[in-house]
Parts: structure tokens; sequence; C-alpha cells
């Protein structure tokens, strides 16, 4: 094999290893973690670095290495030479393919760190990819060619680095061999990123030239490049601040993972600190709540400690029986983070389907799940020039900045300031997929300024007045199902009943409050959700509510259903098949959407998602519209 | 490592936090968590950790051990010992249809680890409804695990969809599934085969001596060094046991289980022996020899 190779180049010492294990353990035992993200495509030499490193640090055994030359024989671009990024890339798919297209881990260490690797793929449409391995990352290794200088693909890497806050940034200009090590042409190389850097707000970073293939400046300083007076990859990787160190200075934050309570006499809350440090003796409060408390113990089955950091698993022990569950914060009580539930965040869409604004996602910030909505984004970045641009909504790996409104408020930090309560992800409530990723920019001043008004009459007041229960029966159903039909008739019966009622129609909603609102599947969401806070108002006065609208959408029906008070949202499918309300087509309404006259009609060119569970399933095709008024009345009314 | 808290985390202090807080992550959101444990040092770390992670509680899930009735004596001995210790509930499963037919590592090769270990395994979680599943698969072990997820998504027929696995992004683990799905979580994913020996001797925790090198009786075959466990041994004409010094890298069922020639009796010159070595981990086991892709698509079928 042609790649250059030395016995001096590796890291570990099989010496020490041999003469004295026991001083060797020592050693290791004590090595800090560094986790670091390489950025660039297979064509800048990336996994041709980093399976150097590995290596180099021996991580790479004999039948590894057979199997490897078999594999370079076979597959690889490197002729007969060992080509390093066959090692490191894993799945079947992607080796036919020849480029990774997931995030992999790998390991290797040095005397004095061990290192976790995260080895993503370089291509736009693998941003989500690269924010995910950088995302618990220490540094960035950004991999240019040197024979390519700064691309655009070198700006999106930086900007999407910066972006997830890694402050520590190496620029690799790699394949220095191949340029003969020319240090005019790598001085240009630094000054081209120098100026880009400065522009999107990157205060320092470190260049290094290197060649992966060659090993010029990995392990030790390369006699090719005399002129250069930093140090090589490694002692840098070394040497620089951990996060988790720099964390450490922060005010004490601990989200809760898990009440710890195995008999009556012992109550600890367990979770991973996120900053900070703590001791017994430390007047602490809990968020959102605000109560104070005193830590008595931090409880480890090896003993109790007096001391625990930022980076530690524990368990907390109070001197009073304060409210503390999953989901809250514990925090230094004279610096407690703010609580809130509106916010300015910058989101990375990671989902095929793309963001629907409005929609409620499920939001996990720390160990907090609440209910948030996002509103249509401000504008989106572009990855390749950073240019602001106006969009509707984020499309896979876009990136925008937008508000967000979470049902409840939560502790949170910027993100700038605290990764674990800056940064959350928005899952998706039917699929359970993780959409996307956020972080916190600030929160919007409104929160804290538009409280909750407490009114003397109450919900029950106003019910019981009509000696009824309210409720919203909630029709839902393809265009000329008979939603309409029924929902009138029902409303006739319970007013012979003297139930006090209200009926919201679609049709007519739209002429007044909803008047501004299209067919967009947006738009569609908004007309929803206004309709649920008017049914849910009618509710609050007593009203038994019902509305008839296609509500195509499972998670807008589901999110109305929340916003409803336990038991009063009756879900009702009035099914017919939909070549049966073709067939009645009673408004002319499918005639035009089978012309195309009519776009986003429910049925034909937009979908319709019925319920699962619903409450009440109406069949039309077998229950004539008396019946159903029964079977809805009966349930309503037992 | 639980004495004075140090300023200056180790990587092994960073590792233990991270796999508590993934345990914990998991018993608060899961519904019927379950630790598959496997009685080698990778499930013996797993175990500690889950001790650390809920004391003064014991760990609130179950054990479950899925059984081939292959492995080596001394790990029965070991895995009834440490359900003893823990006060956990150990639950042992034998696939009763591989029971009945017989099927055993010397006539059925691949169909004994298939249908005893992959089959046995699914039809463990479905008999008992565990919805999340503890495993001490590493990342470091091969390139397809490098890419594994902590929290892998399996849908409600076990499979593994290497194209549909759900981004981790932070600490954050969405652990939300549908009826039926489920969820392998794999709490020491980031761990290296050097950080479970180094962690196993710093902690003083109970393995099989089988990693230990004494006399045993082994044969050559097929270019592994089999031990000769007990009487159900089958030897081919020819072959006899020699008493031979030798320790397993890897422990698994006892016919399908290389072992190494080795004097290493203590963990350090385990350790010594296993940084100077020249061969990776798995090789001592027959099933990862088929071809490159081959632990992918068992992974796929549903081996852990």
């Amino acid at each position: 094999m042609s790649v250059s190779t030395t016995k001096e180049s590796s890291y570990q010492t099989d010496a020490l290893i041999a003469a004295d294990i026991d001083a060797y353990l020592v050693q290791h035992q004590h090595k800090s973690l560094l986790r670091f993200i390489t950025c660039g495509s297979v064509d800048d030499g990336k996994s041709t670095l980093i399976g150097r490193l590995l290596y180099d640090s021996k991580m790479i055994f004999e039948d590894q290495l057979a199997a490897l030359e078999a594999d370079s024989k076979r597959a690889g671009t490197q002729g007969q030479n060992i080509d390093f990024a066959l090692l490191v890339d894993g799945l079947a798919a992607e080796r036919e393919q020849g480029i990774t297209i997931d995030v992999a881990y790998r390991f290797f260490a040095t005397e004095k760190r061990k290192f976790i690797v995260a080895d993503t793929p370089g291509h736009e449409q693998y941003t989500r990819n690269m924010v995910t391995g950088a995302s618990t990352a220490d540094l960035a290794v950004i991999l240019i060619d040197a024979r390519k200088g700064v691309l655009t693909q070198t700006r999106r890497h930086s900007y999407l680095a910066h972006l997830i806050g890694i402050k520590n940034i190496v620029l690799a200009v790699n394949k220095m061999d191949l340029i003969g090590y020319d240090q005019a042409k790598y001085d240009a190389i630094v000054a081209d990123y120098t100026k880009f850097a400065q522009s999107i707000g990157i205060k320092e970073f470190t260049p290094m030239p290197i060649s992966g293939f060659m090993g010029d400046n990995i392990t030790t300083k390369s006699e090719n490049t005399p002129w250069y007076d930093g140090v090589p990859l490694i002692a840098h990787l070394e040497a620089v601040e951990l996060d988790v160190t720099a964390d450490q200075a922060k005010p004490f934050r601990m989200p809760v993972q898990w009440v710890n309570r195995p008999n009556l006499d012992f109550r600890g809350f367990s979770g991973l600190i996120a900053s900070g440090a703590v001791r017994p003796g430390d007047a602490v409060r809990v968020l959102p709540s605000g109560k104070t408390s005193t830590i008595t113990r931090i409880v480890t089955i090896g003993g109790d400690l007096d001391q625990a950091v930022a980076g530690q698993s524990v368990t907390l022990c109070f001197a009073d029986e304060v409210d503390c569950s999953r989901g809250d914060v514990i925090s230094i009580a004279d610096a407690p983070p703010e609580v809130a539930d509106q916010f300015e965040a910058v989101i990375v869409w990671m989902a095929d389907e793309a963001l629907i604004p409005g929609r409620p996602y499920w939001l996990k910030l720390g160990t907090q799940t609440v209910t948030a909505t996002v509103q249509a984004p401000k504008y989106q970045v572009n990855v390749n020039t950073m240019e602001h641009m106006a969009a509707k909504t984020l499309e896979l790996n876009a990136i925008g900045v937008t508000n967000l409104a979470t049902d409840r408020p939560i502790p949170f930090e910027p993100y700038e300031a605290n990764r674990t309560l800056g940064g959350f992800i928005l899952i998706d409530k039917i699929t359970n997929a993780t959409v996307a990723a956020g972080m916190l920019h600030f929160a919007l001043r409104r929160s804290q300024n538009v409280h909750w008004q407490a009114l003397d009459i109450s919900r029950e007041t106003h019910a019981s007045l009509k000696n009824q229960k309210p409720a919203v029966l909630w029709f839902t159903g393809l265009s000329g199902a008979g939603k309409s039909t029924i929902a009138n008739l029902v409303e006739k019966k319970l007013v012979r009943m003297n139930r006090h009622t209200f009926l919201l129609d679609g049709d007519n909603v739209r002429h007044g409050l909803n008047k501004d609102l299209g067919f967009t599947e947006a738009d569609r969401i908004e007309n929803i959700r206004r309709v649920g806070e008017v049914a849910k108002l009618m509710t609050d006065a007593g009203l038994i509510v019902i509305t008839a609208f296609i509500s195509p959408f499972r998670a807008e029906r589901q999110m109305v259903r929340e916003m409803m008070a336990g038991g009063e949202f009756i879900e009702i499918h009035i099914d017919t098949p939909l070549a049966e309300a073709e067939a009645r087509d009673v408004k002319g309404l499918y005639k035009k959407a089978r012309s195309g006259a009519l776009k986003n009609f429910t049925g034909i060119d937009s979908p319709y998602e019925p319920p699962q569970t619903p409450e009440i399933r109406i069949d039309t095709t077998k229950l004539t519209p008396e019946q159903a008024v029964d079977i809805i009345i009966e349930r309503l009314i037992p | 490592m639980t004495g004075a808290a140090n300023t200056n985390l180790t990587h092994l202090q960073r590792l233990e936090a991270e796999s508590i807080h993934i345990m914990r992550e998991v018993v608060a959101e899961a519904e019927k968590p379950v630790m598959l444990y496997s009685v080698g040092k990778d499930s013996a770390v797993m175990l500690h950790l889950a001790r650390k992670a809920f004391y003064p509680s014991p760990p609130p899930f179950p054990l479950l051990h899925v059984d081939t009735t292959w492995k080596f004596k001394a790990m029965y001995e070991l895995r009834d010992r440490m359900a003893r210790e823990s006060g956990m509930e150990l639950l042992v499963y034998h696939n009763p249809e591989a029971a009945e037919r017989g099927i055993n590592p010397f006539d059925h090769g691949g169909l004994h680890t298939d249908m005893w270990k992959t089959e046995g395994l699914k039809q463990a979680l479905d008999k008992y409804g565990f919805d999340a599943a503890f495993g001490g698969a590493r990342r470091d072990e091969e390139k397809s695990r490098a890419k594994e997820r902590i929290f892998s998504f399996r849908s409600a027929n076990h499979r593994w969809d290497p194209k549909n696995q759900r981004p981790e992004l932070w600490n954050l683990y969405n652990a939300r599934k549908a009826k039926g799905e489920s969820i392998r979580v794999f709490p020491i994913s980031n761990w290296t085969e050097l950080d479970i020996w180094q962690y196993i001797h710093l902690e003083n925790i109970p393995i099989v001596p089988l990693y230990f090198a004494a006399k045993r009786p082994v044969v050559q075959r097929d270019g592994l060094t089999i031990m000769v466990d007990d009487e159900r041994f089958r030897l081919r004409p020819g072959e006899v046991p020699e008493m031979k010094s030798v320790r397993f890298r890897t422990l698994g069922c006892y016919p399908l289980t290389g072992a190494v020639e080795s004097e290493a009796t203590t963990l350090p010159q385990v350790i010594q022996e296993m940084l100077l070595t020249t061969t990776s981990e798995r090789q001592g086991r027959a099933i990862d020899h088929d071809q490159a892709a081959s632990m992918e698509k068992k992974k796929q079928e549903g081996y852990f």
C-alpha cells in the first residue's frame, strides 16, 4: 500500500501497554471526551481522513484491514491502494451508491483524549443529517480540497456548524500534496474563508494545511509545510476546551427526568445536569412553578456526593415537600431561567412532509413535552448564499426563522446560552416522526404581557343555569355526505327538548368570520382552528355546539379535541363513500372539481383522512337521517 | 467513579452519565420496558448502569434472557446470581418451536441463531407486550452498527428500516410510537470495547469467568477453537479434546464461539492482550463470517 503509515505516527503507546498495563489503564481512565464532526464530501477526502485517524490510533484490526484490502480491490476508487473511505461506509445501500447518507459515529483515542467522530454526508439533501451530527459536537472540522478552495458546500457546512452553536471550527485544507504544499495557494484559501466566516458571524477558526492521504500535519508536524506555524490536527483536538467544561461555569439547571420514589421515606429527582454545579445546602427553585427549596442530598449508589457538575446524571433530594415532576427544571434559586409560551426560533425541517403553519406538533425541550404551533416563517435562509428568502412553509432540509407558541408556559433559555434549555425537536402527532429541530432565540414580549383574566362567573355557572352539560357535536365527512342535513335535524330535536344549542355551518362561517381564508391546506387548518376557538367559547357559555365542516385532516380535529374539556368533544363521522357523495353532488361542486375549475377539493385533489376512532360513525348507506339523529341524541343525552 | 465530584469529567464518567440519562428517558416514556440480558460483558455493564440509574429503587423493569439452551454453563450460573443480587425479575424465554424441532448448532447452522435468537426474541417481546427493550450493542462493534440510532424503531413485525430512522439531536430522544410498534434502545452505543473493560475493572463488575484464561477442553474446528462445555458436544471422527489455556473475547452459544489461546488471568492482563491483539472482537463469532453485509441483513430481520 502506498498510503504512508509509520509506527511513530500511531498515538497508542504500545510500549507502555506491554511494559506496564496498570500505568496505561490509569492514563486511559483519566482521558476526557471530545465529540467532533467532519464536514465535507467524499471528494474532499473526508472518509480518508477519518480512516486515517482510526488507522493511526490502531482502531483498525488486521481482520478488518484484510476485509478492507479485499473491498478496496473490488469497489475502491484508489486502484490497488487501501481505500479508507470504504472503512467508514456502513450500510450496504450506501456502499453501492458510493456515498454516505446517514450519520455514523466512529471512535478513537490518543494518550490524552477519547474521541467520538460524527461522520455525516456533505450534499445539500443531507442537511438534516449534518445538523444531527453537529448537535452533539464540541468541534467541527471543515474540509476543503486545496485544489478547489472555498466552495458553496464549504459555506453551507460552516453556516450549519455555526448555526448549531459549534464554537471550535477547524478549517482543514486537505490534499496539500496535490498542490505541492504551496503556501501561497493555502494562504489565499484561508484569506478567502476568513472573509466569508466574518460575514456570517464566525469569530474565530483554526486553519491547517493537511493531507489525510499522506498523513501531513495529522499526528505530527509535516516536513512538507515548514512555513506552517500551527500544531498538527491531533494536538489541536487534544487541547481545545470542551463544551461540558464551559457549561460548568453557568448557573445550575437540571431538567427532571424521573421522580425516584422507592418508598414513603425517600423522594429524589433524577436528571442529567445541564449546566452549573450543585451542592447540598444550595437554595434551588423549581420551574415553572417557582417554588423554592434547599438541596439536602446528592444520592448515588456509591454514597452521597458533596458536589455534582454539568454532565453528570444524579438524583437530588429537597428539604421540603415541594411539587416537582418530570418536565420541571431545577435551577439555582437566585438565577432561574425565564418562563414563556411564545418564542422566536430557528427551525431546521427534517421531514418529507412540509411544515404546516398552525398545525399543532409535540415540542420536546429538555424533558418537557408540550403542544406547540408554528407560524408561517418570517423568512427562510438559503443555506448556500445565506440570503433571506420569503417562505410560506419549510420543506425538507429548509431552515427558517419563525414564531411559535406552546400550549403552556415552559422554562427555557436562549439556545446560545444553554443548548439543553434552548434546543428542541418537533414531533408529528399522527406519525410520531421527528419532523424538525429548533433553537430558541428569545421569548416574545407578548407572552409576558397578555395575562389570563380570571372571571367570576364560571363555565359551570353558565351550564347549570341552562340545566345542561355543554358539548361539541363535531360532524366531519366529505362534501355532500349529509353533514348539514343531519346536523340541522339534530339541532331541531334538541331545541324541542329545551336544550340551548348553536349550529356553526361551514359555508356560513366562510361568509363572515373566515371570509379571508381560501382552501389551501394552511387556510383550511386556520379555518378549523378558528371554528374550534369559537366552539370553545360557546361551550364556556354553556351551549351545545353543533359544527358541520368537512374538516379533512386528523391532526386538526385532534387539535380541536384537545381544546375542549374532557368528554365534551363528540366526533361524528358522516361516512358516505366518495362515489355516493359525488353521485348526489347537491351543490354541483364535484362536477366543477372534476373539470378542474375547483382546486383543492376534498376527495378529488385534496385528501380526506377519516377518523380512526370517532365517538359516533353514521353509515349513510345504511341509515336514514332520522335514524342517525336518534343515535346521536341517545349518545348525548342517554 | 462515585467519589468526590471532579470538575474535569473523564470519558467514562461522561459515558456513564449518558447511559443513565438514556435509561431514565425510556423508563419515563415507555409503557413496559425490559432489559435484554445476554450475560456477556456488555450486558454486565448495562445492568450495572441500570442499578446506578434508579438507585435507591431497583431498576423498574425485568431482565429478559432469550435463551438458546446452548450457552456455556458458567453463563447460566452468573445469570441466576445477578438476577438475585439486583432484585430484578428474570424472564427466560425459549422458542417452543425451536425446542420441539430440536434445533441445535450442530445440525442447523444459521437456522439455529435465526430460530432461537431472532424468532425467540420477537416471540418473547410479543408475549409480554414489551414496548421498549434495552440492548447492549455498541457502535464500534461493526460497520452497520456505527449508524444505528440509540432509539431504534421497529415496526409491529419487528423490522428495522435503515432508511426510516428518526434523527437524534442533542440528547433529545423521541420515544413516541403507535400501538404495536416498539423501540430497541442501546444505552451503551458510544462505549468501545476498551471502555467496557476499563469500566468493569474500575467498578469491579462481576463477569463470567470464561473471559479469563484457564485450562479448558477444546477442539479445533473450521478455524475456530471450540470449547467442549458439556456432553452434548458432538465430536467429529478423529477429534479429541485437548486441554489448553484459553479465554473468550465474546460469549454466545458455546459450539459457535471461538476461544483464543491466552495466559491472561486478570483483567489488566485481558485488557493488555486486547490492546496488543490484531483481530477485532466479533471474529470469534461464526455468525458474522458470511458476507460483508451480513449483520445489516440480520438486523433488518430483527436480530439485535
